[in-house]
């Protein structure tokens, strides 16, 4: 009796907190859920793909998208790309960041400045842009999402499905066409200085497709390993990154979280054990 | 209030502080000696979750308050601050954001517990009408917490929401400006949620204390329903419910830490990681999911009823759908408290629950198709049960025999074991 109820209320549970991520998402092609390296609850970030990504967004992406939460110190922090000391102090002095109190009020950037933003203001970035604003990264990557048919999105509270943004960067990534396929809702128009996208909602984006097959050079690696320059690639790389961006601490809250865990599943037995050994002279 | 009193001052300090403000005695009566029936089941163990809720959540947010800003333009940024840069913050943070949702979980598993046991029935209603202000209390407390991160669904479902007031005729309006310190959702509003989401926890804290002193007037319910008849019915409070009660509660901490360590995010709404911005509106705007029952009773009525435009109806529902709850203790009159003893009932509550799940699920969809009919059947039945189901049955069903004695049932039932 007491277990059947309890699995019932157990689903009631599950399901109640399900319908939060029931989202309808209109007008987007399902979107294919990638397999990342930070995926899981076991999942911890690739060092390498961090690099890469932050390549692609710094040749690419900065031009137009600031991450103004981030730091240039982040960057040599554990858990993330972790580029050395040196790296970030000579990345950093490549930028100009304004500060009332130097000289002429500007000075080159060091490892404790925040990424600089590529635009003064949202207005000037939308002059500069026909009108539209390109999205701070900071979060951007937990800002998007994939919503999953019903009834599978009951599984995500199971498995720690936490890689909605990224598989969505990706698909956006790869969803370019050059003209308006025949997929395309009946009637649909592209307005001037929009692009048509599989996966972004409505379909008319106003950023041109960023990347092409080879944009952007990746080093080999130290044993001569390369990694393919395709935009299927740089996608994943950067959606990789800015999943970094947004949750820098990833790995160390899962570490810290399987401690927590096999803690408190120890302390349940053990208090379980002291409570049937208490309660055993009761009838109840 | 001491009439258990065993305690026995065990020197001349404790008999001196005992004769002048008595309050071992009174932890001994209230906290060890209580008497409390033996065969109380793991359902009743959510009311101390509750309050490890309730201090887990007080304790998180006196620190998130400290490097908290409440102001439009760095408020979004300051939480990320909390989480990036603030030692341990990101732990705070999240156990106080997943630590609502938690909250709410054993909030509703503790009123469906009430309402299946019937603990609400003569001599509890007083013990039944301070819960439900509880849960009207945790619940506005609960949204203006959710304004605080001033993301996009912070910000709509503050505007959305704030504009039920101007449903009410003449002074809605008045009412909203009071309650947004504007015209629109603004510093204003961020502010006074602020001070308000400070407040009301305490105020909780005060009616969790009424709701105890209420519950140890007459003693627990219990399973079988019927009243404590002598002290064979009962154990001591401690050790043997503190025990059972921390047991249960390092279990309601696996999944609470589920949540925190593998999926902090996975409760909320992706929009709210885009700062609030008064010219885009989302998509579909969504409350937390604990208050979509109500939201989908507030959106189900859609039509208009004589003098009662939709928008007026929607809220009257809303509002009824809550204020409804104080009353119960009068609505059902069966003289058998324990759902376990009464056939008919037992087929309506668990239909109640699925229903009340559906409202759950329906709030989140969008208001279009097959949605806005099954909200409408959901909403009705929500108070049909309430209105017309516990009435009724009250008067026509043949509850099974009870035991004479909570004794007996235990007895019982490890007979047939």
């Amino acid at each position: 009796m007491f277990k059947s109820k309890f699995i019932i209320a157990a689903l009631a549970v599950v399901v109640g907190l399900s319908s939060v991520s029931a989202q309808a998402a209109e007008g987007g092609a399902p979107i294919q859920k990638q397999n990342w390296s930070f995926g899981g609850i076991f999942g911890t970030y690739d060092q390498n793909q961090l690099q890469r990504g932050f390549q692609v967004f710094r040749e690419v992406c900065a031009s137009c998208h600031g991450a103004h939460l981030i730091a240039f110190r982040n960057l040599m922090e554990p858990g993330g790309p972790q580029f050395s000391e040196a790296q970030v102090r000579a990345l950093a002095a490549e930028y100009e960041v304004a500060d009332p109190t130097a000289d002429g009020g500007v000075r080159p950037a060091v490892p404790a400045d925040r990424w600089p933003s590529p635009f003064a203001s949202d207005q000037d970035a939308r002059d500069a842009m026909g009108g539209a604003l390109p999205p701070d990264f900071s979060v951007l990557a937990k800002a998007r999402g994939v919503t999953d048919p019903f009834p599978w999105w009951v599984t995500n509270y199971f498995t720690g499905y936490q890689e909605g943004g990224p598989d969505y960067i990706h698909a956006l990534m790869i969803g370019y066409h050059e003209e308006v396929p025949p997929t395309a809702p009946e009637g649909f128009v592209l307005g001037d200085g929009q692009y048509y996208n599989d996966y972004f909602p409505g379909h008319a984006i106003g950023m041109a497709p960023p990347l092409s097959d080879g944009s952007v050079t990746y080093e080999p690696g130290e044993d001569g390993s390369t990694v393919p320059e395709t935009v299927d690639q740089y996608g994943k790389d950067v959606a990789a990154f800015m999943m970094w961006m947004a949750e820098p601490h990833l790995v160390s809250r899962k570490q810290t979280g399987f401690a927590v865990l096999l803690f408190l599943g120890l302390f349940a037995g053990l208090m379980y054990a002291t409570k049937r050994k208490l309660w055993a002279g009761i009838e109840h | 209030m001491s009439e258990h009193s065993t305690y026995v001052p065990g020197n001349a300090v404790e008999k001196w502080l005992d004769d002048r403000l008595p309050v071992v005695r009174f932890a001994k009566a209230h906290l060890m000696d209580f008497p409390t029936p033996k065969n109380l089941n793991y359902w009743w163990t959510f009311g101390a979750i509750l309050v490890m809720c309730l201090g887990v959540q007080i304790v998180t947010g006196i620190i998130l308050a400290m490097h908290y800003t409440p102001n439009t333009a760095l408020a979004f940024d300051s939480v990320e601050h909390i989480r990036r840069n603030v030692s341990g913050g990101r732990v705070i943070q999240a156990t106080h954001a997943v630590g609502a949702s938690m909250f709410f979980v054993a909030l509703y598993v503790h009123m469906f517990r009430g309402l299946y046991y019937g603990s609400y029935k003569a001599p509890r209603e007083i013990l039944w009408i301070l819960g439900v202000l509880i849960f009207i209390l945790t619940m506005a407390t609960a949204f203006m917490g959710y304004i605080l991160p001033w993301g996009q669904m912070s910000f709509w479902g503050a505007t959305v929401i704030s504009n039920i007031f101007t449903a009410i005729p003449l002074v809605g309006e008045n009412i909203k400006q009071l309650v947004l310190g504007g015209f629109a959702v603004g510093n204003p509003t961020l502010n006074r949620f602020f001070s308000l989401h400070y407040l009301l926890p305490f105020v909780i804290a005060a009616v969790v204390a009424l709701h105890i002193w209420a519950l140890h007037v007459p003693g627990n319910n219990n399973p079988v329903g019927v009243e404590v008849k002598d002290s064979r019915d009962t154990i001591p409070f401690h050790p043997y419910y503190t025990m059972k009660d921390l047991f249960a509660m390092v279990l309601f901490m696996i999944p609470f830490a589920w949540f925190i360590f593998f999926a902090p995010d996975i409760l909320g709404h992706p929009d709210n990681y885009i700062m609030a911005n008064s010219q885009v509106t989302p998509a579909h705007i969504v409350p937390e999911w604990y208050l979509l029952p109500f939201y989908t009773i507030l959106r189900a009525i859609d039509f208009n009823v004589l003098f009662i435009d939709s928008k007026l109806g929607g809220v009257i529902a809303m509002g009824g759908a809550m204020v409804m709850l104080l009353v119960v203790p009068w609505l059902d009159t069966s003289k058998v408290r324990s759902g376990n003893f009464r056939p008919m009932f037992k087929w309506f509550y668990w239909l109640f629950v699925i229903n009340f799940i559906g409202l759950m699920y329906l709030g989140a969809q969008p208001a279009e198709g097959i949605y806005t009919v099954l909200a409408k059947v959901c909403t009705a039945y929500y108070f049909v049960y309430f209105l017309i189901v516990l009435p009724v049955l009250s008067r026509i069903e043949t509850p099974k025999p009870l035991p004479t004695s909570i004794s007996e049932s235990v007895l019982g039932k490890n007979a047939h074991a």
